[in-house]
């Protein structure tokens, strides 16, 4: 190994200001450089990036739609605007859509979200929620994808991401589609070596330890 | 749920060292994570250590001294488990100390200091380990301390100590996912070192690494080689010994290398004559062309790593397989860059930290020989009193002492010799003989129900102190519980001890007027010196006495998290990667070895070849993980015969059946599977009701002194009956976590 040679820079502008970023840069890594803020919820700094959940679009002059900052690349001269009307209104609507799906009860982050970026959580009340059962297959955690807010994350640790166990895949389309194993197989009868790690990452309470959820259910 | 507090420390399970958070609400456990921007695991755990550490919290832990009742039944040779709560009092830790010191000192006195002897402890920190063998050696007077690395790598650690002088993994964990070519040899690293075996798949499958698995046994490690060399068990010197040849037939040696950091070459030459891979084909079974495919890659690489484990290490030529490695590495000088080296996966989480810490027969702190005479000057100073030269005992010949009768008394720190140790009916025979018997636990176990006094001991959320993993990096260990009753941390336990031993010698020398230097003022200031008020004072005084811990201080891990030693000095980064300008023994040598074996071998009375190890679910003698939610995916002993010899024995998955060996029998079902090859049998050895190590062999390599676990004569039958209480278990054809069983 040796010495990386330097990196070449790109100037571009974030929020007005002149900002410098090593080429190669996502937005959101330039962003967060320079002390910008952008909001993510499917992103994890020790994962790959997908752009699944869209809450971290951002402006980008000339680009017809809004670009996620988590997989944009930062380009010489471009101007870039993380809090725009019209950003500000995609991520109010993609977490009045979630709310309006999804049990966010024990989503700490997303609550936060919503908080600060005056999304209305009942804006789309009345609609169809995601249903699913709790799952309780393992000794190790329990399953309630009604939480789900398909990040992706438990399916990439358990892919190539980490752990090459490749238990946990999509299923179902739409608004049925969920997380789930093959053949939709308990998960001690699948590939599972019950790591963990997807629970790790989880950002809602879909993946949760049975000792934290036995406690939480006031069962010991 | 939010926690009540979140601790940061180091996992209890393997020689990874993995960070974890605990998150502790009411005094319980409630989730354990991983901090996600910390070496060495990155936020990565596994099973054990994300779901297995319940067993702290389990109403069997042991919560006051106990002392057998009717101490004087047992007379050596008439011990016998005392397995009943009618068989035990509860003690004070003044009257249970009190105990110990009289009759550890009674036995010194009659006869002699080497008639006690000690095992330290892979799980307990370096501090506590540490004050073992400080006791040992300072108060007691014998070298007679070593513990469980002598069952796993000390095969390893005698190959690497003769051919370059040090037996540390020569390379770090965070290298390893830019490895460029690699081999892993005889490791189940998927199931043993679950942690590291993600940055070896990520090695291979994002840095498009050449990986070259070389194991008898079917390995998830397997799936993703790119060359997989499947050599019959104990063949391993002659495939390497046919790589070696390859490298020096195809000019392939790395010749400046060979010049400047090694000596030995030409003899080494000379005994390769001959050992090409069509000779080794005939002892081993691998094709010829693989073997000259893997010494090609390997050579060839411009950085190749290699990476083992038990498989090498735990053999009556553990020594030689690991000189066979070292060989080769010396010869494509592979070895003292990022990317290469010599690795042993090591397997508890502080086996490093405990040899480093001097538990080891012949060592002080950081592999400073007793013999060496002005090392052991040094340690009379700081210890100020006089110390044997002489190396102790091993743990494999504590067992043969005591029934030689040398060794009277013994103090297990931690440890389940009648798990671990190899023929456990012959170990089991030396226990019954010993005169004294104490036991520092957290659960009774298979050995210390045969103690005359068990201390409790507080778990590993429960103390504070440092552990060493794999790769040399000295961790911090956190207190986020308290200890259950009056359980003590072991450090505490030892010091208690230790004042209790230098008051009575100190006593002793004013009553019968025989000077000795636990009297008077010099009594006084060796008090002063174990009046320890928490572990940091322990290691400060490690840092005192061993120049190569001297950068490492408390605060300094507390800001880094971890430092690898050696690190000499505070300013010192520590040091990752090792031998880059020399080895520690100057110049890297090369041992001609010659094929051969010592170990059982298969015959008509016991026809097929045991091997034991492990499963990802359980841990070692099963202490920990039987009383864990992790004994409900795995709850039972599982014995794997290939099908073609199940078939042959009209014996099907999920059949009971007995193995036997010479030395015993045990009762567990059948695992049908191709994970082993054909005249192979693979057992775990966690299950005390199916002790594996009731079947395997107590020879010895020579030097090393470790078992042959890995290679020993069974015979399978079915078995009359299933064992009583055992016949509504898994059943494996609903296999559930029990798995694989790879189609031959």
């Amino acid at each position: 190994m040796q010495n990386p040679t330097p990196l070449a820079t790109v100037s571009f502008t974030l929020d007005g200001q002149a900002v410098d970023a090593p080429a190669g840069s996502t937005i959101l890594d330039a962003a967060r450089a320079a002390g910008v803020e952008v909001p993510t919820l499917c992103y994890h700094p020790n994962l790959t990036a997908n752009a699944v959940c869209r809450l971290c679009v951002v402006e980008v002059a000339g680009a017809r739609t809004l670009q996620p900052a988590c997989v944009a690349m930062v380009q010489p001269g471009m101007t870039v605007e993380t809090a725009s009307e019209r950003v500000n209104t995609a991520r109010r609507v993609i977490l009045e859509l979630l709310a309006s799906t999804v049990d966010l009860h024990d989503a700490p982050e997303i609550l936060e979200q919503v908080e600060r970026s005056g999304a209305d959580v009942d804006r789309f009340a009345g609609g169809r929620r995601r249903a699913f059962d709790l799952m309780d297959d393992n000794p190790f955690y329990v399953r309630d994808y009604a939480q789900c807010v398909m990040c992706w994350r438990c399916i990439q640790v358990c892919a190539e991401d980490v752990q090459y166990t490749f238990a946990l895949t999509w299923g179902g389309r739409g608004l049925g589609s969920h997380v789930t194993t093959f053949f939709e197989e308990d998960l001690p009868d699948t590939t599972c070596v019950f790591c963990g790690n997807c629970v790790a990452v989880c950002p809602t309470g879909a993946l949760k330890g049975k000792v934290e959820f036995a406690m939480e259910e006031g069962l010991v | 749920m939010k926690p009540d507090s979140v601790v940061r420390s180091t996992c209890p399970y393997c020689g990874v060292g993995c960070q974890v958070l605990l998150y502790v609400k009411d005094e319980r456990i409630m989730r354990i994570d991983a901090p996600f921007d910390a070496a060495p695991n990155y936020g990565r755990l596994c099973v054990k250590g994300r779901f297995g550490t319940d067993y702290v919290h389990h109403p069997d832990r042991l919560t006051t001294p106990l002392i057998r009742r009717n101490l004087t039944a047992p007379r050596p040779g008439r011990r016998v488990a005392a397995t009943g709560p009618e068989d035990w009092r509860a003690a004070s830790w003044e009257e249970a100390l009190d105990l110990v010191a009289d009759r550890l000192l009674a036995l010194r006195a009659a006869y002699g200091p080497d008639s006690i002897t000690a095992n330290a402890c892979a799980k307990a920190t370096n501090e506590d380990n540490y004050l073992l063998q400080k006791l040992l050696r300072q108060l007691i007077g014998t070298n007679n301390i070593d513990h469980c690395a002598r069952l796993c790598h000390a095969g390893s650690v005698a190959g690497l100590q003769l051919a370059i002088g040090s037996s540390a993994m020569s390379n770090s964990i965070a290298e390893m996912k830019a490895l460029e070519c690699f081999m892993v040899i005889g490791s189940n690293t998927a199931e043993t070192h679950p942690v590291i075996a993600t940055f070896l798949k990520q090695a291979v499958h994002k840095n498009h690494a050449t990986l070259i698995v070389v194991d008898p046994r079917q390995t998830e490690m397997t799936r993703h080689a790119a060359l997989w060399l499947r050599q019959k068990p104990g063949t391993d010197t002659a495939l390497f010994n046919a790589m070696a040849q390859v490298v020096v037939q195809e000019q392939l040696v790395n010749t400046d290398f060979v010049a400047r950091r090694t000596e030995g070459f030409e003899h080494y030459v000379e005994s390769l004559a001959g050992k090409t891979p069509e000779w080794a084909e005939g002892i081993t079974g691998v094709p010829a062309e693989k073997i000259r495919r893997a010494a090609r890659l390997y050579a060839t690489a411009s950085a190749a790593a290699m990476y083992w484990g038990m498989g090498i290490s735990q053999s009556t030529h553990g020594t030689d397989n690991t000189l066979t490695l070292t060989n080769l590495a010396l010869l494509c000088g592979q070895v003292g860059r990022p990317g290469t080296g010599l690795n042993p996966l090591r397997g508890q989480n502080n086996v490093q930290g405990c040899s480093d810490a001097g538990g080891l027969p012949g060592f002080y702190t950081a592999y400073q020989p007793v013999t060496d005479e002005a090392v052991r000057r040094g340690f009379e100073e700081a210890w100020r009193v006089p110390l044997p030269g002489r190396p102790g005992l091993t743990t494999t010949e504590m067992v043969d002492g005591i029934l030689t009768g040398q060794v009277k008394g013994w103090y297990v720190m931690g440890e389940n010799p009648l798990m671990s140790e190899p023929n456990l009916r012959h170990a089991q025979h030396a226990v019954e003989q010993l005169d004294f018997f104490v036991a520092q636990d957290i659960f009774f176990n298979e050995s210390n129900v045969y103690a005359d006094v068990i201390l409790p001991a507080a778990g590993f959320a429960e103390k504070d102190g440092t552990y060493t993993n794999s790769d040399r990096r000295v961790q911090r260990g956190r207190v986020a519980l308290a200890p259950p009753g009056q359980a003590r941390a072991d450090w505490e336990i030892i010091s208690d001890l230790a004042r209790r031993l230098i008051r009575r010698m100190g006593a002793a020398a004013a009553a019968d007027g025989r000077p000795n230097p636990f009297h008077g003022a010099h009594g006084d200031a060796l008090l002063a010196q174990w009046s320890y008020g928490r572990p940091e004072e322990v290691w400060e005084e490690m840092r005192r006495v061993t120049p190569e811990f001297w950068g490492i201080t408390y605060q300094r891990l507390e800001r880094e998290g971890g430092v690898h030693w050696p690190c000499p000095q505070v300013d010192h980064p520590g040091t990752p990667y090792l031998f880059v300008e020399e080895f520690p023994s100057g110049r890297g040598r090369f041992w001609p070895v010659e094929f051969g074996t010592e170990s059982e071998l298969p015959d008509t009375a016991y026809p097929f070849t045991l091997s034991t190890g492990r499963v990802l679910y359980h841990w070692h003698g099963g202490t920990m993980t039987r009383v864990s939610v992790l004994d409900a995916i795995w709850p039972e002993c599982t014995v794997e015969l290939h099908p073609h010899d199940a078939a042959r024995l009209g014996l099907e998955m999920g059949d009971w059946v007995e193995v036997a060996s010479r030395r015993g029998a045990i009762t567990a079902r059948l695992l049908v599977t191709g994970r082993s090859p054909e005249g192979t049998v693979f057992i775990p050895f966690h299950f005390a009701e199916a002790a594996a190590n009731v079947l395997t062999d107590n020879r010895l390599d020579a030097r090393a002194k470790i078992p042959d676990y890995k290679v020993c004569s069974v015979r399978v039958e079915r078995a009359v009956a299933p064992p009583a209480a055992q016949d509504a278990g898994l059943a494996l054809t609903a296999r559930g976590a029990i798995k694989d069983p790879v189609v031959a």
